[in-house]
């Protein structure tokens, strides 16, 4: 089941509230996206620890009905 | 409580400097994510074990486990997990990755 782009966004912001999210439908398919997420919650965070913030606001759907989510994280400059 | 998938990846990973948990094999992806890390690995001439979690349902769903990640691939380097495709990728290109298999000991051609 494909989602949404507002879906996977809703989701990171109820993650990690003060993330700034930027969606994009790499194939116009609704399976492969992109997402940029600029969150203070990344401050000192390793890549992998960044990534895992996201996927953990997204609950599971990761490597699920999420099949394809290009991720770029940083903290705010 | 043991857990025989963990002890496997555990032995696998330290056995191994360089492993790569894919779909398909090095010669034969089969996801598009998996080959771009394969890609990144050959073009740095780095050795390294790639292990087929398609051929191993536990060992599939294991390794997200094991490391808390969601997605295959995932590249380990000296028992340490450094990331998947979209953070391989980005390490490479900012040489990150480079500087990380040298302070391990791991031979690579120069980017």
């Amino acid at each position: 089941m494909p989602m949404a782009a507002d879906d996977i966004a809703a989701l990171i912001k109820q993650g990690l509230p003060d993330a700034e999210v930027q969606i994009e439908d790499l194939r116009g398919d609704g399976d492969h996206y992109a997402a940029l997420v600029v969150s203070k919650e990344f401050v000192g965070k390793s890549k992998v620890q960044q990534h895992q913030l996201v996927y953990k606001a997204l609950k599971g759907k990761m490597g699920g009905e999420l099949h394809a989510l290009a991720l770029e994280t940083r903290a705010p400059e | 409580m043991s857990n025989p998938v963990f002890d496997r990846i555990k032995q696998d990973v330290t056995d191994n400097a360089v492993v790569l948990y894919m779909k398909g094999t090095p010669v034969f992806p089969q996801c598009g994510f998996s080959a771009a890390v394969v890609q990144v690995l050959s073009h740095m001439g780095v050795k390294f074990k790639g292990i087929n979690v398609l051929e191993d349902p536990s060992l599939r769903e294991g390794i997200k486990a094991f490391s808390d990640w969601p997605t295959i691939p995932q590249l380990y380097v000296k028992g340490q997990f450094v990331g998947g495709c979209d953070i391989v990728r980005e390490m490479f290109e900012s040489g990150e990755l480079k500087t990380l298999l040298d302070q391990n000991g791991i031979d690579s051609k120069a980017a």
